[in-house]
């Protein structure tokens, strides 16, 4: 390529730290203001419940990215800061969900350019023989750029009894973009806790290249059960008073079972007690339905659950992978 | 009368202007994407004008939403072959079109000879025209390096 034609590139020559008078005023209200920032984060707030230290992170974030866009006004230099995230964390506590919102997020902060989200795991990644793994991980690279690119169950990339496995070599190609092109895609790692920490006691350089590590917490039981009637609701059915009360209770005893995974396991309660629900309308064809008998999930579709007959969880064969 | 100074290959869009900057390339890429048209980086260094198959370099990239991953691609490509024209097409797969609907130069050969014209006597006193790349009088992968 020539060089570009003179006058192309018009962009303002960083000053020295010192070119700008140390008083210049800066509208920090205004440009929050303008960015609609607080728009996402009260959605956040809003659709997901709990996750403290998530959401003071993407506080955080966007904070940085907005001093930042007004460091750059000023002619100040703003270098791209990492973005690229490790989500840990019990199933069920909302991983997956805070990535998918995270695209749009950051789009919202400018920050990346499409904002939509590739989620792959190591099958989409890893390549069957020699020379198929770094194509096939640039393929992926390539349409997550402007984007998010989500690696769930991240820890499988890394096969430490398999020394001739070709994770590592995806795990390589991952890095190098990562570092080499920080402004054009976020890449997030999401898994399990104590795999992922394993597998970044294997991948140092993993580790160091991804600047925000965030656990995501186990539910509380009221917080589970503000997530179930917030589910309900996009599913448009609702709670009778009794129904919650005996979906607190069942939060409570399902909680000390095996198997559990926090916001999972409640939608498949829920969706249980959707099947009953509809079951109950069935076997009593003589009364005359009204809409509202339509919505509403009566807590006798909650009791019936195994949890209180029998103490066990009502899945049907618990399977030995936490699902 | 020379009527295209410096020899530059005129073929596809944009070839009369000065080259396409990468942010320029990136705009026009980015045109090929909203349309759902997908980008190919071919490249070739035999510019005759009825060389219309180019090598890929690499496949066409489907369902990308950004520019920037064809531009790295781009940019391997003349990293590979400095000394090539390079061009990036963009295909429309929609049924009853199926062809490319943008075709663009992003690299050139440092030196462009042209094309010379060459005449052929026939039967009678009828002329032949032809045009004839210099550059091809090389072998392949040779023209173009000095």
């Amino acid at each position: 390529m020539t060089e570009p034609a003179a006058g192309q590139d018009a962009k303002p020559e960083p000053k020295a730290l010192h070119a700008v008078p140390d008083a210049t005023p800066v509208d920090l209200d205004a440009a929050f203001r303008d960015s609609h920032v607080q728009e996402v984060l009260d959605k956040l707030d809003r659709e997901l419940i709990g996750l403290k230290p998530v959401k003071t992170r993407i506080r955080e974030i966007a904070a940085l990215l907005l001093v930042d866009r007004l460091r750059k006004g000023l002619g100040l230099t703003a270098g791209a800061p990492s973005l690229h995230m490790c989500f840990t964390g019990n199933p069920g506590t909302g991983k997956t969900t805070v990535a998918m919102r995270m695209g749009e997020i950051l789009k919202r902060l400018g920050y990346v350019r499409e904002g939509h989200l590739v989620t792959v795991t190591r099958d989409d990644l890893v390549g069957q023989y020699i020379g198929h793994t770094a194509p096939k991980t640039k393929e992926v690279l390539k349409k997550a750029m402007g984007g998010v690119l989500f690696i769930d169950e991240a820890y499988y990339l890394y096969k430490p009894e398999n020394e001739r496995d070709y994770g590592a070599e995806s795990i390589e190609i991952l890095l190098q973009v990562m570092e080499n092109q920080r402004e054009d895609l976020v890449v997030i790692l999401a898994g399990y806790k104590d795999k992922m920490d394993r597998f970044f006691q294997s991948n140092p350089g993993m580790s160091s290249r991804i600047a925000h590590h965030i656990d995501f917490p186990d539910y509380a039981p009221d917080e589970l059960v503000a997530i179930a009637r917030l589910m309900l609701e996009e599913q448009q059915y609702c709670f009778s008073p009794d129904a919650e009360r005996a979906f607190a209770d069942y939060i409570v005893k399902r909680m000390k079972m095996p198997y559990f995974a926090n916001a999972r396991s409640v939608r498949n309660a829920l969706d249980r007690a959707r099947l009953r629900q509809a079951n109950r309308l069935f076997a009593r064809p003589s009364v005359k339905l009204i809409k509202k008998d339509l919505v509403t999930i009566e807590a006798e579709d909650i009791l019936a659950s195994r949890v209180f007959s029998d103490g066990v969880p009502d899945t049907e064969t618990p399977k030995p992978s936490i699902l | 009368m020379m009527t295209n100074t410096g020899n530059r290959l005129t073929q596809g869009q944009f070839s009369f202007l000065p080259d396409l900057t990468d942010e320029q390339i990136s705009a026009q890429i980015k045109y090929a994407l909203n349309h759902n048209w997908a980008v190919g980086v071919e490249y070739t260094d035999d510019p005759h004008p009825r060389n219309t198959y180019w090598e890929m370099y690499g496949m066409p990239m489907f369902d990308l939403k950004d520019p920037a991953g064809i531009l790295l691609e781009i940019n391997n490509c003349r990293k590979t072959f400095p000394n090539h024209y390079i061009r990036v097409t963009a295909f429309d797969s929609t049924r009853g079109v199926e062809s490319p609907r943008m075709s663009y130069l992003v690299n050139r050969p440092k030196n462009e000879p042209g094309f010379g014209l060459a005449r052929q006597e026939s039967h009678g006193r009828n002329i032949r025209y032809t045009v004839h790349s210099y550059a091809t009088d090389k072998p392949e992968g040779e023209r173009y390096t000095k």
